[in-house]
């Protein structure tokens, strides 16, 4: 009687998706940001940022990536010397790489064309290895899994606030590139258009069609370490704790 | 005349970390000091320079059509590229270990962090995308690894000097790196219209 109670005590200590699981994807987006708060990854989130479309399939990719790598180094933790970690590390995260790499020549060519490199250096990728040093190598592999899909998505999240930024106030559009592209500001705007051809004559479709004019700061690679360095400060000035007192 | 060009090119005008942004978690975890910075960015032109040409020669012979297999294997580019990184960073710091030993222990824990370093593979996949040939390579790793310590020791020193001004509370440290990182790049950007090609000519 006693034994079985001890064992549904450690069942219940373990619930397949309970409170720490929880934290496990939640804590990535906002404490434990793999951006801005753990400094991890920032390369590609600079590189890729300027337009929204690829910047989620980058996302996407880096999540995949980080969650399996995580899923299966979590698996064989047990059997890897602590001397070659890195090396069967880096082979687990190069295989899965390849694999998300071929995918997209085949799926989407466009987009991979454009990611060139960029879809190589997820490799390279801090958060990858960071997650792999500091969580999968100590965990279960389910946790693990979920530890890599936070942190892809807290990665992702950052990703896509700077790359809407950039592409609005850069070209003036959203998605481009994408079946969901639209123009929002700027003379290529439907609206705008209209106006420019129906009202020219009362000088109000001038006005219209020069509105806004294509910020091209937004599309230089400097915009986004500006932008990701307000959105530190703004991140901490919300969330005191984050504070660097050194 | 092409060795120069490309060395001053990458070093210079398509900088790794001003103008591409390769490195960045190390370049942000390690400038804090300018010794420190300037271990690291030692120990990265060594890599550089002699990972490139290595992996050029692999991509060439090992890889290509025309090598040894005589089949297209370029899908275990990745795989081959980060082993050599890996493997080279170990030899490299166990030849530091043997034949320079102060060197290596000012060196020491930045050696094992070189092998993620994006600037490494990022420079090798360049090297593939842009189609050098080997000496160009070499003068690519050198120029780029070259770069990226300049830009390390710089904002390493504009790092120490920061910490005499009053920066508001949540900009301290990190969010204030990152804006100098972009004003720097910004300043970078002015060497962009140099044509080394073009003034080697005249």
């Amino acid at each position: 009687m006693a034994e079985a109670t001890v064992k549904e005590a450690v069942i219940e200590k373990e619930p397949f998706f309970g409170k720490k699981e929880k934290k496990l994807l939640t804590d990535p987006l906002n404490d434990n940001n793999p951006i801005t708060v753990q400094v991890l990854g920032i390369c590609s989130a600079l590189a890729v940022t300027s337009l929204v479309y690829p910047s989620i399939v980058m996302a996407i990719a880096v999540t995949l990536v980080v969650a399996f790598s995580n899923l299966f180094t979590s698996m064989l933790r047990t059997y890897i010397p602590k001397q070659v970690r890195m090396i069967v590390q880096l082979v687990i995260i190069a295989t899965l790489v390849t694999v998300v790499e071929l995918i997209l020549k085949a799926f989407n060519y466009a987009i991979w064309k454009q990611l060139s490199v960029f879809i190589g250096l997820i490799i390279t990728n801090c958060i990858v290895m960071g997650r792999l040093e500091a969580f999968a190598m100590a965990n279960k592999p389910w946790r693990s899994f979920l530890d890599g899909i936070g942190n892809g998505l807290g990665y992702g999240g950052i990703l896509v606030i700077i790359a809407i930024i950039r592409e609005l106030f850069g070209k003036g559009t959203l998605f481009a590139g994408s079946p969901a592209a639209m123009n929002i500001i700027g003379p290529s705007n439907e609206i705008t258009k209209y106006w420019i051809n129906t009202a020219s004559d009362h000088g109000v479709g001038a006005w219209f069609g020069s509105w806004y004019l294509n910020n091209n700061l937004m599309v230089l690679s400097s915009a986004s370490i500006f932008i990701i360095g307000i959105i530190i400060w703004i991140h901490r000035s919300v969330n005191k704790k984050l504070v660097d007192i050194s | 005349m092409d060795f120069i060009n490309i060395f001053i090119k990458s070093a210079f005008i398509e900088n790794m970390i001003l103008a591409y942004f390769l490195g960045m978690c190390s370049y942000l975890a390690v400038s804090k000091s300018i010794k420190t910075a300037f271990g690291l960015g030692l120990a990265v032109i060594f890599v550089l320079g002699i990972t490139i040409p290595i992996n050029w020669l692999i991509n060439e012979y090992l890889l290509g059509e025309n090598g040894i297999f005589h089949t297209d294997l370029t899908f275990l580019r990745f795989i081959l590229f980060i082993a050599v990184i890996a493997s080279m960073v170990q030899l490299v710091e166990m030849v530091i270990e043997k034949f320079s030993p102060a060197l290596y222990t000012s060196l020491g824990i930045f050696l094992p962090l070189i092998t993620v370093n994006c600037a490494i593979l990022g420079g090798s996949l360049f090297m593939v995308s842009r189609e050098y040939n080997f000496t160009q390579s070499v003068a690519f790793g050198l120029g780029g690894g070259f770069g990226w310590f300049l830009a390390i020791v710089a904002i390493a020193a504009i790092r120490e000097k920061m910490r005499y001004s009053q920066v508001p509370a949540p900009l301290r440290g990190l969010g204030m790196a990152f804006i100098l990182t972009g004003l720097m790049g910004i300043a970078f950007m002015s060497l962009m219209g140099i044509d080394p090609a073009a003034l080697a000519g005249k």
